[in-house]
């Protein structure tokens, strides 16, 4: 066979082995989106989503979930934020090259692959006992700080590797510090960057259940949370006490809260989209 | 006389590799001297120890003295932040801010802590008529930077430099990513600068050297190989290795 002939077969079937692939992965989506939105969707309404838990299938909500995930986002965004975004800045722009630096390097990219539940046992460990914060949402909001902190860091370093060197050069040489350099220029350039890390990694925190279970989210809480040091529960535990009933109804619920769920996460990302397309925009080389 | 800039016995190593090799010259106030070689001769690393740019280089490591006005710039006492308001950069790429023409022009002001809106204002107006911009642009000074073309990017970056009152300007190949109608301002622009600014500038361009230069460096391999009058090394040069550059034998 001409070896052109073949090249070409190959290329080809590459083509629609990738086409396949891609497929699956669509089609699986679409089948499971389309089952728990045709078997939940009837149930959301607003009094789903303004009522507390209860007995009664019927009359249970998410109420108390929902702010307990706001809390939660919010706490855990307080933390991990400042902290996430100065050590990437650190070990981008200050950190000298050396053996240690590459050894943070590589354990900061391993610990984005620790499965979350060893984060909950450390978190329940130094947070819940040691520092005596119990089962309040802050335990759980210091917990998945932890958890998302790598990725936080590593998609900083990303944004600001990605900013040229010649703009830093032009703000050296008009006679500023670097930490004017950094603040004025490097972190502007590369807010869009930096910003949808952050909301990525936001993301990620508000669909995980193992580490909060771990350090002590009730399964069913009957107030919404007024206070960081209040008890809690999120979503994604709602979720898994209702679909963990026996009765089938529950199971109607369990879909429902996970319409809003998915409806929450799609927000923050589309929003991620729309800062990173606008500062990509005003930011241009 | 009494000269700008004293460089005494320089070398200059990145790490293990040698780039100036014990280079030793004077230049004199309000003149331009050009800096000549072909790539790699150690010409950009030489400018950028005049405002230390390569601060920040991991491995750099200098010997030697330079002095401007009398003054070690590398001196313990001295601010590097200091120095480069002195000693001004301009880059061989335009790389204005992703700012408005006002904003890029005011940058070197406002991180000083200058915030009095008439001294910006005058600011502005003074260093981008000095760059031969400000006809152009005086009317848009909101608009961005970034949508100014090249020629008039890199004279804003020139008035950027201005506008820091520097007294020394450096400039590294400023006109080489332009066209020929942009490169005839940038080099009538440096005629204009030499009356109140003394100018290095590193060049590629041979003509550009002759035709804007009073003095001409000519580095080969770290080593200052010449250094004289831009007319005596361009019609009598002393070294063959000089003349053999400037007749476009090799480099």
């Amino acid at each position: 066979m001409n070896k052109s002939i073949r090249n070409r077969i190959i290329d080809e079937t590459f083509k629609w082995f990738g086409v396949a692939c891609t497929l699956f992965g669509l089609i699986m989506l679409t089948i499971f989106l389309s089952g728990i939105i045709r078997d939940g969707i009837h149930r959301i309404d607003w009094d789903f989503i303004t009522s507390y838990a209860s007995r009664r299938p019927g009359k249970a909500g998410v109420f108390p979930a929902i702010l307990g995930t706001l809390w939660m986002l919010g706490l855990t965004f307080v933390i991990a934020i400042p902290i996430g975004i100065a050590a990437g800045i650190y070990l981008e722009e200050y950190g000298k090259r050396n053996r240690l630096a590459s050894i943070i390097e590589v354990n900061i990219a391993n610990l984005a692959g620790v499965p979350s539940v060893i984060y909950g046992l450390l978190g329940l460990e130094i947070f819940s006992r040691i520092l005596g914060m119990g089962s309040s949402i802050l335990a759980g909001a210091c917990t998945l700080s932890l958890l998302i902190l790598p990725v936080i860091i590593v998609s900083t370093r990303e944004a600001l590797k990605a900013v040229p060197h010649s703009l830093r050069e032009a703000s050296f040489g008009l006679g500023a510090s670097k930490w004017q350099t950094i603040w004025y220029q490097v972190l502007p350039a590369s807010a869009g960057g930096v910003v949808t890390g952050v909301i990525l990694a936001l993301s990620r925190a508000i669909g995980e259940t193992a580490p909060l279970i771990v350090v002590g989210a009730a399964t069913m809480v009957t107030n919404a949370p007024t206070s960081p040091m209040d008890k809690y529960t999120v979503l994604p535990i709602q979720i898994f006490n209702w679909i963990s009933r026996p009765e089938k109804e529950f199971l109607i619920n369990g879909a429902a809260g996970i319409i809003v769920l998915l409806a929450i996460t799609f927000i923050m990302n589309g929003f991620a989209l729309y800062l990173r397309n606008k500062w990509q925009k005003r930011v241009k080389w | 006389m009494d000269y700008k800039i004293y460089a005494q016995n320089v070398n200059v190593y990145y790490g293990d590799n040698h780039v100036i090799k014990g280079v030793t010259m004077n230049i004199a106030p309000n003149t331009v001297t050009a800096f000549i070689g072909p790539s790699g001769c150690g010409k950009s690393t030489f400018l950028r120890v005049l405002n230390r740019m390569n601060d920040y280089i991991v491995g750099f490591r200098k010997e030697g003295n330079i002095l401007i006005d009398g003054e070690d710039i590398y001196a313990r006492s001295v601010r590097v932040e200091e120095l480069r308001k002195k000693v001004g950069m301009v880059f061989q790429k335009p790389n204005p801010f992703p700012k408005t023409i006002y904003e890029n022009v005011v940058y070197g002001l406002r991180i000083q802590g200058i915030k009095d809106k008439r001294i910006l204002d005058e600011a502005v107006e003074t260093s981008l008529k000095s760059s031969a911009l400000w006809e152009e642009v005086k009317d848009q000074l909101k608009k961005s930077a970034l949508a100014l073309s090249g020629g008039q990017q890199q004279r804003l970056c020139i008035a950027r430099t201005l506008a820091t009152s520097p007294s020394v300007v450096l400039m590294d190949e400023p006109a080489s990513a332009l066209d020929p109608i942009s490169t005839a301002k940038i080099e009538e622009l440096i005629y204009e600068l030499k009356q109140k600014y003394t100018i290095i500038i590193v060049t590629h361009n041979m003509q550009q050297a002759g035709r804007v230069s009073d003095s001409t460096a000519f580095f080969y391999m770290g080593d200052l190989i010449e250094y004289n009058t831009t007319k005596e090394i361009f019609t009598n040069p002393q070294q063959t290795r000089t003349q053999n550059y400037i007749t476009g034998r090799f480099g």
